[in-house]
């Protein structure tokens, strides 16, 4: 099989040919302008941020032995030759990681209650008065870019210390992202079985109980479930400023350079998030098939 | 007028048995697991201390704290504050780019389509427990390395995003094109070609996209890394909150949400400009 490819006589070529060249060059150039603005953003942060590559270069050899260090006990052996020694406090671990998970479900669950209050109020297609909607949107917004911990920090002084603090941040937090993901959600869905509802005279909320809340439940329950494996993450951390959970131990654990303890700590939360995330995503795809996962 | 001949329930319950006739355990599934659910809920509230007393003198404080942050007012510490901001935007911004840096090699390796199997595992995994650890606790680690201030901070944000970005560049390299890279195999092209012409041109719009986001998100994580002394506007927010400065508290938080709403707008106007408008939605 013979193919002929066509070639141009060189008058139309070298046209084309530098058409080409522009147009690439133009391309290249802005790309390199690109490069050096973020370059030199680069190097004002850097100088912002106290970079010093002379102390990183001499800490680095901290940051490996570290890891060394938390890997051996205080005998000089390593820690996987005696689970005893190296889990010394699991009674007191376990009980603390299990009020850790139970603060992300209490704090998972208040906030997609909220969220679920609001947020049909703060979607586009169903919210009643576009001045509420406002409202409702900056308020989502407040809860959602507002750190946890730093919700955590001002609930341990109204609240006191303790796991209600971590709570109530957690909550506040998880109505402010969750709010969010479940107006959009409500937004997508098909206005049609709501017209049909509203034509049969029915109220607001009958509109939104029998026409939008069959389309998006299964999206609700897929999101919360999501957000209660971040919260996990979260709650491992709120202990930091006294506000329950592991996070105290751990605290205490590495500022005191209990070196063997912050590593089986840190073991044990990331078994722990392993679980939450396994358990939650055969849920997901059971309750909502294999697309659901992702 | 016509009327709708009424139903006869009989005749229906007939021909959608599946509707009326569900088995007992259909029926009782959803009712059952929202109260296991609630009875999990209700024990919770109970053992983590919840009494209405306590929340309510909570509230009544929390009221009084809100009064007294109005109106916000730095006192005399505004450039310090600036000062601290800057540096939390420096922090965010080169913990992000240090690691999509480290990111983009490791990522290769937990690729589907570039690896086998026995490789991506364990790469996975190892990413994986690096993002099961809290961006703090990565900071409080750091602290111990390199000491207080903000390289703590970015080698920390570093570190944690290090694992997020591994595992979403190797699913942005996982979902590309193969044709492209059988194209670059076909005339002669080695492995390295095929990952530098097949694969990173479709790539690298994709995770330019994510890289600004993490920008943006870390932003809020950077602002918080203060809180165990790794430097930026955090560490003043926690010290103002420790001493009761609540006309500072507030004028801090004014700070972040605006640097967070000017972050997100620009990152936001980057974005399009790469990956276009439609690779957003």
């Amino acid at each position: 099989m013979t193919s002929a490819v066509a070639i141009l006589p060189s008058q139309q070529l070298a046209a084309l040919n530098e058409a080409y060249r522009k147009a690439v060059a133009r391309k290249r150039l802005r790309l390199a302008l690109g490069a050096l603005v973020f370059l030199a953003a680069l190097m004002l942060a850097a100088f912002g941020a106290e970079v010093n590559l002379k102390t990183f270069f001499t800490y680095l050899g901290n940051f490996v032995s570290y890891f060394d260090r938390i890997l051996k006990l205080d005998d000089g052996s390593r820690v996987w030759t005696n689970f005893g020694e190296w889990f010394w406090g699991w009674k007191k671990w376990l009980k603390l990681l299990g009020e850790t998970v139970l603060i992300s479900y209490v704090g998972t669950i208040t906030g997609a209650a909220l969220a679920f209050l609001l947020n049909f109020f703060a979607a586009e297609n169903t919210s009643p008065m576009p001045w509420l909607r406002f409202v409702v949107r900056r308020l989502l917004e407040f809860a959602r870019t507002v750190p946890g911990i730093v919700f955590a920090l001002i609930f341990v002084i109204a609240f006191g210390l303790g796991p209600m603090a971590g709570v109530l941040a957690i909550a506040i937090h998880s109505t402010g992202a969750l709010g969010k993901l479940f107006s959009e959600i409500v937004e997508n869905a098909d206005m049609k079985p709501v017209e049909g509802v509203r034509s049969t005279g029915a109220s607001w909320v009958s509109c939104m109980r029998f026409a939008v809340l069959p389309q998006v439940v299964a999206g609700y329950a897929s999101y919360a479930l999501l957000r209660f494996e971040i919260n996990v993450r979260e709650a491992s951390v709120m202990g930091f400023v006294g506000a329950g959970g592991i996070g105290q131990e751990l605290v205490v654990a590495i500022r005191k350079f209990y070196y063997s303890d912050v590593s089986a700590i840190l073991v044990t939360i990331i078994i722990t998030v392993f679980i939450i995330d396994i358990g939650t995503g055969w849920l997901r795809s059971r309750l909502f098939g294999k697309e659901a996962r992702t | 007028m016509n009327q709708v001949p009424a139903p006869d329930p009989a005749q229906l319950r007939a021909r959608y048995p599946q509707v009326f006739d569900r088995p007992a355990s259909a029926r009782l599934a959803t009712p059952l697991v929202a109260l296991l659910a609630f009875a999990i809920f209700v024990f919770g509230l109970v053992d983590l201390d919840f009494s209405p007393t306590r929340f309510l003198n909570g509230l009544h404080q929390l009221g009084w704290i809100t009064l007294l942050m109005l109106p916000p007012d730095p006192g005399s510490s505004l450039p310090l504050y600036l000062k601290a901001l800057g540096e939390t935007l420096s922090i965010a911004l080169l913990g992000t780019t240090l690691a999509a840096l480290a990111a983009l090699p490791v990522s290769l390796f937990a690729a589907r389509n570039i690896v086998p199997e026995i490789i991506r595992f364990p790469v996975r995994r190892f990413l994986d427990s690096i993002r099961g650890v809290d961006t703090l606790i990565w900071a409080l680690v750091w602290i111990n390395v390199v000491g207080l201030g903000p390289f703590a901070g970015v080698l920390a944000i570093a570190v944690s995003d290090f694992g997020a970005f591994g595992k979403l560049f190797s699913e942005a390299i996982e979902g590309a094109d193969q044709k492209q890279v059988e194209g670059i195999r076909a005339s002669g092209g080695s492995a390295l070609h095929e990952i530098r012409f097949g694969l990173m041109p479709q790539v690298l719009p994709v995770i330019a996209g994510q890289v600004l986001y993490f920008i943006e998100s870390n932003t809020r994580s950077a602002t918080i890394i203060g809180i165990v002394g790794a430097g930026g506007i955090g560490l003043q927010l926690a010290e103002q909150i420790r001493v009761l400065e609540w006309q500072k508290v507030s004028f801090l938080i004014l700070m972040i949400l605006m640097a967070v709403a000017a972050i997100d707008w620009i990152s936001s106007k980057l974005r399009f400009a790469i990956i276009g408008r439609r690779a957003i939605a």
